[in-house]
């Protein structure tokens, strides 16, 4: 369980952070340190059992279908990060305390932060892929929060944008890497496929699978050339930046390289694509730093430089240049968190970050100074401090190597030109921040800051020293574990320390240092240089690009969708045409070898009708009224069919549901406009009219096919066990509730649903109620006619009594819940129209909704309550009774789901036509039910 | 009989879709009616049509397919719900946009401004 909530905690962290609005700033941030540094302790107590070789691990299963678990994992790599996420994510939150003006929000950059150190958490800690993707994603998001932390300023909201565009879209060709590698390994689980390193690299698809992998980690590393979204993310707060940009977002690309490293590296593939990216980003992040005047985007140039170190360390071809690579990892991030800090401090106290106006401030703050420079000349590599040492490993690798052939003695020299520039930025930092004559017009007049302010500071900084004075004490353990992680269990002799004697290494260190220190101070001649050379803004390029994209997609979307429903549906019918006409084409005859049944005169008028009220409704569509009354001629002509081709229940069904839509239709038109105008070309008839033709041959030569064909059907299996498996005869019942009553309780969900959906639809409805007729005779001020009124007053009770009667005989007979449902709601339909539904209302008190819900539970308790008995959900139980006088009758459990099917249909169909019908009469709305 | 049927299937197919293909709700409304009662007819006949058969056990030897007569039962139902909630929308979208024209542009942009005006006297005499 340990595992599992060295995350959570975090997670809760940011819970916490975030409800401490109300509390002192002070208390606010000891009780968000609370979680993190609990987790701390918690990784630390766990760090002798990794340190001996073991490695963590915790499953949960989660979707064990599709392999997917919730499993975290804790070997020497993950060890070492979750040090550094948390380790620096304290001190930061620390620093933000006294960074933060009393203005910006306290509780909300720390959740963000602590949201940000849970993913990062997630990343280093999953032994899922999926999962790990998961958490790199919530990075991205989380990033996006904090970098656009100041939303009110216009640049922390692109750069934020930027930063997920870039980060973002290298999560989803991770994805996809990630979707690959699971499928060549056949597991998502880490562990196995670390041990899979043949089968990986001897399929066919490993180079995509690499490409893939290597562009998330790339872009999250800000390798060159998706680099440019870093600069641009300085504009969030200097502790956002401290964080993000030393110790773990742009790590996290790192993280992926080593996590994958014993999987994916070995090939020339991954020696050429990685070593060159690292080597390209090293040089050209040396490079522009020197010409940034910005503090912080010195220090960005300068990161973006020592991602590519470490990424060309992890593209050499020897064991020790891994070891190296991870050593570097730990010194890039103590040195540029404190240089961030120092950083945000000399921002605090001056105002600017330009280093044109900052100059001489060792006079103002010479403890921050002192500070700031030891941190800077670790950066530079200066001996007796981490940076040498890892810099030199890193040397010393660089002339191990065979990349590049017979050209391989490139990289040494350019990994020394490198460094020069490293020192000349640095001295730059150093010279320029600190001496260089006087301030010029600060807005502020700097002076030391608070004191607690510098204590992350001097906790880093201490820590630059004693890494670099006695590096076998300090780091050798975890380096080693680390590496152990890395290389798969074999980790190479090696040795950190500050002397190994007159070497290559040496030398190549000696001609950095002299070659930036010349370099800085010929500085003019080279700023002038670069400032002929014509610049090439990312940004621009980036916004631009974005924009055009935005823009064509714009426009597809508005070519396509253009808000005309008759233009999607006839494209749609278009489709549905070609798809359903064309295998007809493919059919050698339409007619089938069933015998085919003579036309009777029945059926023959009954269909001369019916297809006179099809053509009639169309012919008449303008008049809206002559076509209502025409289409339930077609209706009522429907459900005599189904009479005739033995099917009762339809029948049954056909008819009430006609009623009930005929009512509804005509109460809509009250509402709507009489007529329909003349608007379509005719053009535009004849297209309509061929497409409905065409559809109509299609559709009845379908139906044609399938009639004159015999068939098997599975209805063998309903109609022999109707009686004894359902205990009814009418087997059409028995499918509804018995069968498929699964089914019918989602239907009546739907009805449910749909019921509701109506009711909010209308509420508020601004009225458009005519007060004349289409031709200008106002309405008929007697409203309810005394005849119908007093006609179905009386035949309330019988329509009660006939539905009660076709309800119980349901099973057995046709009939049944939805058509005495139906039924029901006819008679009360007619009180409606003949009273009013003020007059029911004053009545009947009825909440319409309330009917529905308890219709839906009683089903669905009648089929929970199967599973009292140990029964499957929906088991139908029924048991025959002999009572005195009545006779042998049969009990059934279907008959209470009927029941529910019943209330749930009454309520629903009541509760549509009553909330439109209500809304005929202008008296106010409480006094009606619905 | 089967091409007879077959034949008003088509022919309700027909004009369902030529109503639904109008510009206006009410005719398109009506379309969707016509369309469910041919949908409806037409997964009927994949049982095959039969006389005097029907599906309750003790009446007679042979039976008319039950199955398809439940799919549909139930079709009807909430056919009836889906047009109704349809219907309802097409009110609330006269009410709201002042017009139940549903091709994406106001041709009858008099109506339209009428229709406004009627909202307007009709908010003002409500309150």
């Amino acid at each position: 369980m340990t595992l599992l909530w060295i995350p959570l905690l975090s997670l809760l962290g940011s819970i916490i952070s975030s409800m401490t609005g109300k509390l002192t700033r002070n208390q606010s941030t000891r009780l968000t340190l609370l979680t993190p540094i609990i987790a701390l302790i918690m990784a630390i107590s766990l760090a002798p059992t990794i340190f001996s070789g073991e490695v963590l691990q915790e499953t949960f299963s989660w979707i064990p279908l599709l392999g997917i678990d919730i499993a975290f994992r804790l070997d020497g790599l993950a060890l070492l990060f979750v040090f550094m996420i948390l380790g620096i994510g304290i001190l930061v939150i620390f620093y933000a305390r006294y960074y933060l003006s009393t203005k910006d929000s306290m509780p909300k950059l720390f959740a963000y932060l602590m949201l940000f150190m849970t993913a990062m958490l997630g990343i280093v800690m999953s032994n899922n892929i999926i999962q790990l993707w998961f958490f790199w994603e919530l990075t991205s998001i989380s990033s996006f929060l904090l970098i656009s932390y100041w939303w009110q300023k216009a640049e922390a909201r692109n750069g934020a944008i930027m930063a997920l565009a870039v980060t973002g879209g290298g999560g989803l060709a991770l994805l996809a890497g990630l979707l690959l590698l699971g499928n060549i390994v056949g597991s998502y689980d880490l562990g196995v496929i670390l041990e899979s390193k043949e089968v990986i690299q001897a399929h066919a698809w490993y180079e995509v699978t690499l490409i893939l992998i290597l562009l998330g980690a790339f872009t999250k590393s800000a390798q060159f050339p998706f680099h440019f979204w870093l600069p641009h993310a300085m504009a969030a707060p200097t502790p956002v930046s401290a964080y993000l940009h030393s110790a773990t977002m742009v790590k996290a690309g790192i993280f992926l390289l080593a996590r994958f490293y014993p999987a994916l590296a070995g090939t020339d593939t991954w020696f050429i694509l990685v070593s060159l990216t690292g080597l390209t980003t090293l040089l050209f992040g040396a490079y522009v730093a020197l010409f940034k005047h910005d503090l912080k985007g010195l220090l960005a140039y300068s990161t973006i430089s020592h991602l590519g170190l470490i990424t060309l360390l992890f593209g050499i071809d020897t064991k020790l240049a891994t070891v190296a690579a991870i050593f570097h990892i730990i010194n890039h991030a103590t040195f540029k968190a404190s240089l961030f800090m120092a950083t945000g401090i000399i921002d605090h106290e001056t105002g600017t970050r330009d280093m044109r106006k900052i100059n001489g401030m060792w006079r103002y703050m010479p403890y921050t100074a002192t500070l700031a420079m030891v941190a800077a000349a670790a950066m530079a590599g200066v001996p007796l401090l981490n940076g040498f040492l890892s810099k030199e490993m890193f040397f010393a690798e660089t002339l191990h190597q065979q990349l590049l052939g017979s050209m391989s003695w490139l990289i040494p020299v350019l990994a020394t030109v490198a460094g020069a520039f490293a020192v000349a930025y640095s001295a730059r930092f150093i010279h320029d921040v600190f001496f260089n004559g006087d301030p010029i017009d600060l807005p502020r007049q700097p002076s030391e800051p608070p004191r607690y302010m510098r204590i992350p500071i001097e906790i880093l900084v201490a820590l630059c020293l004693l890494v670099g004075i006695f590096p076998n004490i300090v780091v050798h353990d975890i380096l080693d574990a680390a590496s152990f992680a890395v290389l798969g269990g074999f980790v190479p002799e090696y040795q950190v320390a500050l002397w190994h004697g007159f070497n290559l290494p040496l030398l190549m260190s000696g001609i950095a240092v002299t070659a930036g220190l010349i370099i800085y101070t010929q500085r003019r001649y080279l700023f002038q240089f670069q400032a002929s050379l014509p610049s090439l803004n990312a940004k621009k390029i980036f916004d631009e690009t974005i924009y055009s994209m935005v823009k064509w997609c714009q426009q597809k979307v508005i070519s396509i969708e253009n808000g005309s429903l008759q233009r999607y549906l006839m494209l749609m019918f278009l489709m549905v045409l070609i798809f359903a006409g064309w295998p007809l084409f493919e059919m050698s005859q339409l007619i089938g070898q069933k015998q085919a049944t003579p036309i009777d005169v029945h059926n023959a008028v009954g269909a001369g009708l019916l297809m006179i009220g099809a053509v009639s409704t169309v012919i008449w569509y303008r008049i809206r009224v002559v076509s209502l009354l025409m289409i339930s001629v077609v209706g009522l002509m429907v459900s005599v069919a189904f009479t005739r081709f033995s099917a009762p229940d339809l029948a049954l069904t056909q008819l009430t549901v006609e009623v009930v839509t005929i009512v509804l239709l005509m109460l809509a038109l009250f509402f709507l406009p009489q007529h329909s105008p003349r608007e379509s070309s005719s053009a535009r008839v004849l297209r309509d009219l061929g497409i409905s033709t065409g559809l109509g041959v299609v559709v009845g030569s379908i139906c044609y096919a399938l009639l004159t064909r015999p068939f098997d059907s599975i209805s063998d299996f309903f109609l022999a066990n109707a009686k004894t498996g359902g205990g009814g005869t009418n087997v059409v019942n028995v499918i509804l509730v018995d069968f498929r009553g699964f089914d019918t309780l989602g239907e009546i969900c739907v009805l449910g649903i749909a019921a509701l959906g109506i009711y909010k639809v209308l509420i508020n409805l601004p009225l458009l109620i005519p007060t004349k007729d289409s031709e200008g005779r106002p309405w008929a001020k007697e409203r309810y006619p005394v005849l119908l009124a007093s006609i179905s007053q009386s035949l309330l009770p019988l329509a009660l009594l006939v539905s009660f009667y076709i309800f119980l005989r349901g099973h057995n007979l046709p009939g049944g819940g939805f058509i005495a449902g139906l039924i029901t709601a006819v008679a009360f339909i007619l009180q409606y129209i003949a009273h009013g539904s003020i007059w029911i209302a004053e009545r009947l008190t009825i909440n319409y909704r309330k009917i529905v819900a308890s219709g839906i539970l009683i089903a669905l308790s009648t089929g929970v309550g199967s599973w009292f008995f140990d029964r499957a959900f929906m088991t139908t139980w029924f048991e025959y009774f002999d009572i005195p006088f009545i006779g042998k009758i049969e009990l059934a459990s279907a008959l209470v789901f009927d029941l529910g099917v019943y209330i749930t249909v009454v309520g629903s169909t009541l509760m549509i036509l009553a909330s439109l019908g209500q809304l005929t009469t202008n008296d106010s709305k409480d006094k009606v039910n619905v | 009989m089967e091409l007879l049927y077959a034949s008003c299937v088509g022919l309700l197919v027909s004009c369902g879709v030529f109503l639904i293909l109008r510009s206006r709700t009410f005719p398109v409304v009506l379309g969707l009616t016509m369309f469910s009662y041919a949908v409806n007819l037409f997964l009927f006949s994949s049982g095959r049509l039969s006389l005097n058969k029907a599906a309750v056990l003790g009446y007679s030897s042979e039976y008319a397919d039950p199955l398809p007569q439940a799919l549909v039962l139930t079709a009807i139902v909430i056919g009836f719900a889906m047009t109704a909630f349809v219907v309802i929308l097409a009110i609330r979208g006269r009410a709201d946009l002042g017009t139940d024209n549903v091709d994406g542009q106001i041709l009858d942009k008099k109506s339209h401004k009428k229709s406004d005006k009627k909202i307007k006297k009709n908010k003002k005499a409500k309150a």
